[in-house]
């Protein structure tokens, strides 16, 4: 998959070779599933996401998208966009964000990061810097939700030229030929959307999801990762079946807003629900 | 030959207007904008629907709406001749209905049963609820429930004609979140539900067929004055929050060179307090909300930034793409009215003339008024009177200190 992007020259010159790639390449080879989970920076309060992530990948996180907060989370239902406030109310901004992923890469050198958001603060900050100080950071991958691939544009090139890899959306309304220019466009891999509707919506249709990655997989080598409507182990274990990879954000998000008052509990939380997923997903390997 | 001919062949392919305007949206709404720009594109130049519209214009809205010589006010003047272009005199009260009629068109042609809006003052709401009734559509309206508080006429108004209107409590409870959940709930319910955005902003096509339907007051305005006037007018005023009336009157005149035009801002407090809803006057940096890039008002780290104005219509920090490209081009001068300058100029309209105009309009009349000071008697400025001002009633009673 994408061998010609797998080592970049990133801004500082020095070598680095995708994480993302990387890290799916080798599931491919053990035939598991990956488990990303996603939390909102800044989620209830800036100082606990570095420790989130940490427990997410003990918990056998693959790939982990840290949101970015934004005021206006077009695409997501009540449970981010809550979650959006709370760390906008502490004053999360997007060069926080980064920082975060630096003090993470501090213990973890392994794990890919994916940003994930909407395109506001990088136009406010610009896109070289944005660029160069993810790359900086050690994020690996670049997903905003109101940013399809003919709107890109030449951010593409510039994103590359630093490591940063471009993941897309797919959608069951994506037409043949839509479907066609955001796998050509596709870095990383792709980011299906089990359902529409905003996130944390309704459970998914695990028979349907797989019908639609099976036409999807005659257009692209991208590993196939499913988001929306996946809450437990039975959901996750379900896209697993046909998926390269499930995407949980809202019943993680729903359990630290739980326990936004006291988030020493929370790092124990992630770990008890995403554990459950990874050993449901990892069942159906040797099943 | 003019120097603005370029700006009459835009959006291009992909809906952008030079670098702004464009198609942000995620993927699940592709598929419908795709969809509702091929039936645009097929009914756009068709004879049949255009003579479905323009019938509707004529016997439903009931245009032409009259451009009207404010003589009295004038005099009181002693500037230039004021003309307004009286889009309070559609059916509904505003210029919300000439889209809503045409978008509601779409919608039937689509096949879609349920349509849904955003609304901020409540005067696109009423529209689109207007249409919705009279073609037996579902109709749900979206409302920043602050709006809701301070326009209970209209939105008694759409219940009256049986659309929900759905208060919407998150962010700063205004347009703006109005606008987002209507693209949530379009997400989610996609495939039987028409979304009748109100202004020409969001992601392409709509800001190409809102400003196209709107058009027919450009149109009009423009015969009118070479029949009324003898020619074209010297100067076209009118108020600016997503743009959609501005845009109407002003697309007609792009190409006359010698027709300057202004478009009014929300004021607010004062631009230079920082509580306003002036993009373009502000010079807010470029951003990227509900679809399309623009100037748009946000902080440093790109949040979308409150907005302030006693105006619920204008109150969005945002503003339609080709008002951006026009800003950038200097076709069109984009300046602020602050609440203080509108409220007497819906004052001095109500006791001139006897026109109550909506205080959105009444930014266009605060800065038309200040603009004919300085000109001559034998030069005319029309004024975009784009609704009337019986919804706002509670709001200037509420500011005089009595309570209906």
């Amino acid at each position: 998959m994408n061998s010609a992007r797998d080592d970049h020259q990133n801004a500082a010159g020095s070598r680095r070779p995708n994480r993302i790639d990387r890290r799916f390449a080798e599931l491919k080879q053990s035939g598991r599933t990956a488990l990303i989970p996603y939390i909102t920076a800044g989620d209830p309060a800036p100082q606990h996401t570095v420790d989130f992530m940490h427990a997410c990948v003990e918990a056998g996180a693959d790939v982990i998208e840290l949101g970015v907060p934004f005021s206006d989370p077009m695409a997501d239902g009540p449970v981010i966009q809550k979650a959006c406030e709370r760390a906008l109310a502490h004053g999360t901004r997007l060069v926080d964000v980064l920082d975060m992923v630096a003090a993470f890469r501090q213990r973890d050198a392994d794990t890919p990061v994916v940003l994930m958001g909407y395109l506001n603060p990088v136009e406010r900050i610009g896109y070289e810097t944005f660029a160069r100080r993810a790359s900086e950071a050690g994020v690996d991958g670049f997903l905003a939700v109101d940013m399809p691939p003919e709107e890109i544009g030449e951010n593409s090139k510039l994103f590359a030229e630093h490591g940063l890899q471009s993941i897309f959306l797919l959608a069951p309304t994506t037409s043949s030929t839509r479907a066609a220019t955001i796998c050509d466009h596709g870095q990383g891999y792709l980011y299906y959307v089990s359902l529409k509707g905003v996130t944390g919506a309704a459970t998914l249709d695990a028979d349907a999801v797989g019908e639609q990655l099976a036409r999807l997989r005659g257009l692209t080598d991208l590993p196939l990762c499913v988001g929306f409507g996946i809450r437990d182990g039975a959901s996750a274990a379900a896209v697993g079946r046909v998926a390269d990879g499930v995407i949980v954000g809202s019943a993680l998000v729903g359990r630290i807003a739980e326990r936004a008052s006291e988030p020493e509990t929370i790092p124990a939380a992630l770990k008890a629900i995403l554990g459950e997923m990874r050993a449901a997903l990892d069942e159906t390997v040797t099943a | 030959m003019s120097r603005f001919q370029d700006l009459t062949q835009l959006p291009d392919a992909r809906g952008h207007f030079g670098p702004y305007g464009g198609r942000f949206v995620s993927e699940t709404l592709s598929f419908a904008l795709e969809e509702l720009e091929n039936i645009y594109a097929s009914l756009k130049d068709d004879p049949d629907f255009q003579a479905e519209f323009d019938r509707d214009l004529k016997h439903y809205v009931g245009r032409p709406s009259p451009l009207y010589h404010a003589e009295r006010w004038s005099r009181e003047i002693g500037g230039a001749q004021i003309w307004l272009k009286r889009e309070d005199l559609n059916h509904t009260g505003a210029h919300k209905v000439n889209n809503t009629i045409g978008q509601a068109l779409l919608a039937k042609k689509a096949g879609k049963p349920r349509v849904i809006a955003e609304t901020g003052a409540g005067q696109h709401g009423v529209a689109t609820a207007t249409v919705a009734a009279r073609l037996g559509l579902k109709c749900e309206i979206y409302m920043g429930a602050e709006d809701v508080e301070r326009q209970k006429l209209n939105v008694y108004r759409m219940h009256l004609l049986g659309a929900k209107v759905i208060p919407v409590e998150s962010g700063s409870r205004t347009l703006k979140d109005a606008m987002n959940e209507a693209l949530r709930d379009w997400v989610t319910n996609v495939d039987d539900t028409f979304y009748i955005i109100g202004t020409v902003a969001g992601p392409h096509p709509y800001p190409m067929l809102v400003r196209d339907f709107n058009a027919v007051a450009g149109r009009e305005a423009r015969s009118q004055s070479l029949e009324q006037i003898g020619r074209l007018p010297d100067a076209l005023v009118a108020c600016v929050g997503g743009g959609s009336n501005a845009m109407g009157l002003f697309y007609p005149f792009v190409e006359d060179d010698d027709v300057a035009m202004v478009g009014v801002e929300a004021g607010g407090e004062g631009v230079a307090t920082g509580r306003h809803a002036a993009p373009l006057a502000s010079n807010a940096p470029r951003g990227v909300l509900h679809g399309n890039r623009t100037y748009l008002m946000s902080d440093e780290a790109g949040q979308i930034a409150d907005t302030q104005s006693v105006s619920a219509g204008l109150d969005y920090p945002g503003v339609g793409p080709e008002h951006a490209l026009w800003k950038d081009v200097g076709r069109v001068q984009y300046v602020a009215a602050d609440d203080d300058e509108v409220l007497a100029a819906f004052r001095e309209l109500t006791r001139v003339e006897g026109i109550m105009p909506a205080l959105e309009s009444a930014h266009a009349l605060a800065h038309g008024k200040k603009m004919a000071a300085e000109m001559r008697p034998d030069q005319h400025i029309v004024i975009n009177l784009s609704g009337r001002g019986d919804k706002d009633i509670h709001t200037v009673a509420k500011i005089d200190g009595i309570e209906f």
